[in-house]
């Protein structure tokens, strides 16, 4: 500044401030007459009003929870309904002591100590005034009589209905369709409580979680005039909830069950996918689980047989489970050695059995003792001969071989409609160098030429994989959930039944029937839903998917007929399937080792425990010359890829091409006698 | 010259009115202001007793907590002006590492951080101790400055406000954020900030605040719109709203009685002992109730504006002005949150809620003015 500093006058600054308190007082003054101004019009002039509300009535917003999305299959079948189910809850406000309450409500009805247990528990939580808590659910018919009879002897214990979720396939899709179940306080910290305020339910694993937001729909409310008791009286003001949207799956629920029966009892995993799409037709991880179980708690001693089971039916094999993936990866390893040059179709070697390096002694063994004799490429593919991958694998170099896996979909999350992937492994030297901080050794390429060693692959990564081939390189997405948008027929063809459980307080059990979707509404739906379809697709694709190019665009054709030559010629180690086979099947098998045998000993199966034998494998696809499925089959323990993974991936083939394809090109009748098959359970 | 005004105020010695100021003036403590809040807490405590449905237990502690209030506000009154002056840069700087040391270490309350733990003391919130820092920062800088305030200094003032305001919107505490700037503003205000500053100020507001708007997502839209009217969300803050209306309006012109109040007994209104009280007292006392409460709190500010321009410098002067209206803002706030003409802000009603950190705070605040009032020299030697 370029003025002299001027010196304090502090008498003006006094009179500056008197001033301003004068100023002041004037101002609060004013607000004070504001606040009184606006009390007194509350008080004096809306008094009428509020005093009716308050004294013989009072006001009471109350949350109406929207209904679920259905989900259903690609025909039409009901995977995910929404039933009524009775629950008893309290409600704290009317009760005055709680205990004798409980005493009293547990000499009419059975009540679990655990049941008990969780409704202490929520009473805990945070909720608004006068909203029930719930203590114990799955109310029969004649236990609802006995609360109603008892009904005057217990204020404040009301009979609420709610729309609960059920799976009537039971374990069949259990882990893809996953389940919803009570709101807990992990998950109240990751959903707006306002939204969900009516709603007592959430999706927790599966595509009832991934699609919660799609399924959930959007709460209503209502302001009611309830009595001192708490009876509604009348509705002033009411908001519809939106309901939910339904999902339609790319799933095929007669390949699903036939895929699932053929695993019996195994443990072992089964995806199907669409080569032209990337829906996922089927999507099986054995053993599994009944999700309806979880919807209204699953009692402790049912959890921790589910969890602790050895067998864990618990885990998702298809997207969890990482496996070495073995021979299975053979068709791809050879595409790269014909890329890259360091092998020919017209190349052979003569196997002895076993394959070493220059200046190491270590065998690598080949699975057939005494040798495969002269072998080319495509002799290797069909009969699985290692010694031919050692050598190309060894020519290829461990970085090449996963640069060219890599497209494929291997050793990254395929980003399906699902959580929980796992990344499966497919290494490299900069992999090594970073996470053990060790060099790459040769010998560690040849092991991961045949799929075994560091490498890692889950069942959805090999079915992805081997839609990708089928494509001749054109990659896919796999995704569960089908995005097209469905007629109006189609789109409801159950009717749900519509329940406020807010009507139903004070016992009147009102089961209301009406369709909660208007017709236009369905058509907002599938505005909406499409809209946000094409959102995901193309941040989707932009992401990741660049398709892979062969230097020589034959050689596709040519590693399919190899593949082919696996199940259809009379060498091949997947013939047994190719013998009465009404189409042609392009496959490849595996066997992938658990145990690690060492150089001196031979593999019995007798003699290894259950746990410790092969995995057995499978990949493949059909029609080859005109891919509709492309599978993968693991069978954990099974043993051999071709004798047992094999026959499981040509029961998912045979179901999905001679009935659902064949019949959803010709006539439409699959899906009716589906939809009934389904109801008459 | 302001000697003369002393003289005149002050009768002949030896007359029973002169002795009773002596005797205040001894043990530092202010006569009025004393009596219009012990009429405030006494008006607090029957509120409350009903607010809490009738549990001694919740009186007994709000007591307590009065107890350590009225201890906070002597002690503080004891100490002479000069004595806050000369510490007032300390305790900002400090209160302003307080607040950085709670974002990094804090205690996590109901999703913000915003209490702080040093062992041997029980835990508090910077942010309480900000509400008297940043008006005493503000006066003791403003005092050497000559009035009213250049544009440079406005622009240091305004940085001195912005820091703590933002470390505690960060916490997240809006609220608390938006009341500590208004003491700060106060401050300036009082200072004889120029009408055309304040003018520019507003004018400033409107394309900075619209400017923002355009650059927010949906949904923090949405909250804003959330926070200016609560109906919009009528099973969150919209809820509250219509509640206590409902509960106000039906108290009329004489109310329901003490401990009759349906909307507050039968828990239709939430947070009834904490910052909803005043509906509480609307219900049972009517109309008459309030307006008698407001006459009290008009009295204590009147009397704290007086405070403000009897005192002898202009770092009193302002942090005085500063205090009282600070406390006058907060009544305003909760009562307009109340009634549902202002945005829903969690600041509780000055001496009637029920809560300990405030109420601490507040009296200190009052000790402070005690402290002005009754250290002052009152004959010129």
């Amino acid at each position: 500044m370029g003025k002299p500093v001027t010196l304090k006058d502090h008498y003006n600054e006094a009179r500056i401030y008197t001033n301003r308190t004068w100023l002041a007082l004037f101002v609060v003054f004013v607000l004070i007459f504001t606040l009184i101004g606006r009390i007194g019009y509350l008080q004096i002039f809306e008094y009428d009003t509020h005093i009716t509300k308050s004294d013989q009535n009072r006001i009471n917003v109350q949350a109406i929870p929207p209904t679920r999305g259905l989900i259903y299959d690609r025909s039409g079948i009901l995977l995910a309904d929404n039933r009524p189910n009775y629950s008893v809850s309290i409600i704290k406000e009317r009760v005055d002591d709680i205990d004798q309450t409980i005493d009293e409500v547990s000499a009419i009805l059975t009540l679990t100590t655990s049941d008990i247990e969780r409704f202490k528990k929520r009473l805990k939580r945070r909720r608004r005034p006068y909203e029930g808590i719930p203590l114990r659910f799955n109310l029969s018919e004649e236990e609802i009589a006995r609360v109603a009879v008892n009904q005057h002897q217990l204020p404040g214990v009301e009979i609420e209905a709610d729309l609960v979720r059920h799976y009537p396939l039971k374990h069949i899709a259990a882990h893809t369709i996953g389940y919803v179940a009570r709101i807990n306080q992990k998950d109240e910290q990751r959903i707006d409580a306002n939204r969900y305020a009516g709603t007592h339910h959430i999706g927790k694993i599966g595509i009832e979680r991934y699609y919660e937001d799609h399924l959930h729909g959007e709460v209503g409310v209502q302001k009611v005039e309830t009595n001192a008791r708490g009876r509604i009286l009348s509705v002033l003001e009411r908001t519809d909830p939106t309901p939910g949207q339904d999902l339609h799956l790319y799933m095929d629920i007669p390949t699903q069950i036939a895929a699932t029966a053929s695993l019996t009892n195994r443990r072992g995993a089964i995806v199907a996918i669409d080569p032209t799409t990337g829906g996922i037709l089927a999507f099986v991880s054995t053993p599994a689980y009944n999700p309806n179980l979880f919807v209204t708690g699953i009692d402790h001693k049912s959890y921790n047989a589910l969890n602790q089971s050895l067998d864990r039916p618990l885990f998702n094999r298809t997207i969890q489970g990482q496996y070495p993936p073995g021979s299975t990866i053979k068709p791809f390893v050879g595409l790269a050695g014909l890329d890259y040059e360091v092998t020919s179709w017209d190349f052979s070697i003569l196997d002895p059995g076993f394959y070493r390096l220059d200046n190491d002694r270590h065998q690598y063994r080949d699975w057939k003792k005494w040798g495969h004799g002269k072998v080319n490429l495509v002799t290797a593919i069909r009969q699985s001969c290692d010694t031919f991958f050692y050598d190309m694998s060894y020519k290829l170099g461990i970085d090449n071989l996963h640069d060219f896996m890599a497209p494929f979909g291997f050793g990254r999350k395929t980003d399906i409609d699902i959580g929980n992937e796992q990344t499966g492994l497919l290494p490299s030297k900069a992999w090594k160098r970073r996470r053990y901080d060790l060099p790459w050794f040769p010998g560690e390429t040849l092991i991961a030429g045949i799929g075994q060693g560091f490498m890692l692959a889950t069942p959805l990564q090999l079915a992805v994989a081997t839609a990708n081939l089928a494509n001749r390189g054109h990659l896919i997405k796999p995704k569960l959930a089908s995005t097209q948008s469905r007629t109006k027929e189609e789109h409801r063809s159950v009717d749900t039944p519509k329940l406020e459980k807010d009507n139903l307080q004070n016992n009147e059990l009102k089961t209301g029937t009406e369709n909660q979707v208007s017709d236009d509404m369905s058509d907002n739906v599938i505005a909406h839903e499409s809209k946000s379809i094409l959102g995901q697709t193309d941040s989707g694709e932009k992401r990741t998917l660049e398709n892979v190019t062969l230097s020589e665009e034959e050689n596709w054709q040519l590693m399919f007929d190899a593949m082919e030559s696996v199940v259809h010629h009379p060498k091949g180690t997947a013939r047994k399937i190719g013998i009465d086979s009404k189409y042609r099947i392009a496959g490849k098998t595996g066997t992938a080792q658990v145990l690690g045998i060492k150089q001196d000993e031979a593999y019995d199966a007798e003699k290894i425990d259950e746990r410790y034998r092969d995995h057995a494998l499978f990949i493949g696809f059909a029609p080859a010359d005109n891919p509709q499925i492309a599978v993968a089959v693991i069978v954990e323990n099974g043993g051999g890829g071709g004798s047992t993974a094999a026959p499981i991936a040509r029961i998912v083939m045979d179901s999905y091409l001679h009935n659902t394809w064949q019949k959803e090109h010709t006539q439409k009748e699959i899906k009716e006698d589906a939809v009934a098959s389904v109801k008459n359970q | 010259m302001q000697s003369k005004d002393f003289l005149r105020r002050l009768p002949e010695h030896g007359s029973p009115v002169t002795q009773q100021i002596r005797v205040w003036q001894a043990i530092h403590l202010d006569g009025p202001l004393l009596f219009g809040l012990t009429l405030l807490i006494i008006i607090g405590l029957f509120v409350l007793y009903s607010a809490a449905n009738e549990d001694m237990q919740v009186v007994t502690k709000q007591a307590s907590r009065i107890g350590v209030g009225f201890t906070v506000m002597i002690v503080l009154a004891q100490i002479p002006p000069y004595a806050y002056r000369r510490w007032t840069p300390w305790l900002y700087c400090m209160g302003i590492m307080l607040l950085i040391a709670v974002l990094v270490t804090g205690i996590d309350a109901k999703g913000a951080q915003r209490w702080i733990a040093v062992p041997g003391f029980p835990r508090f919130q910077p942010a309480e101790l900000m509400k008297l820092a940043v008006p005493m920062m503000m006066s003791w800088y403003l005092a050497d400055r000559t009035l009213p305030p250049a544009i440079r200094p406005i622009l240091a003032s305004l940085v001195m406000i912005a820091c703590p305001a933002v470390l505690i919107a960060t916490q997240p505490d809006l609220g608390t954020s938006i009341l500590i700037s208004c003491s700060g503003i106060i401050v300036l205000l009082m200072a004889g900030l120029a009408f055309r500053y304040i003018l520019a100020g507003v004018a400033l507001a409107i394309p900075a605040g619209s400017a923002l708007w355009m650059t927010m997502h949906d949904y923090q839209r949405g909250r804003v719109l959330t926070f200016l009217d609560p109906l919009r969300e009528p099973l969150g803050a919209g809820w509250n709203i219509i509640q206590s209306k409902t509960a106000i309006g039906s108290g009329g012109l004489t109310g329901k009685g003490w401990l009759n109040g349906t909307q507050s007994h039968l828990d239709f209104l939430p947070e009834s002992s904490t910052d909803f009280v005043i509906a509480v007292l609307a219900e049972e006392f009517g109309f008459f109730g309030v307006f008698g409460l407001l006459i009290v709190y008009a009295a204590v500010v009147c009397r704290g504006l007086y405070i403000g321009v009897q005192a002898q410098d202009t770092y009193n002067r302002l942090l005085a002005g500063s205090i009282i209206l600070t406390f006058f803002v907060y009544i305003f706030v909760n009562i307009g949150m109340v009634t549902g003409i202002l945005p829903v802000v969690g600041v509780p009603l000055p001496m009637v809620s029920f809560g300990g950190t405030s109420i601490v705070t507040l009296m200190a605040g009052f000790g402070i003015l005690m402290s002005i009032h009754t250290h002052r020299k009152l004959v010129s030697g």
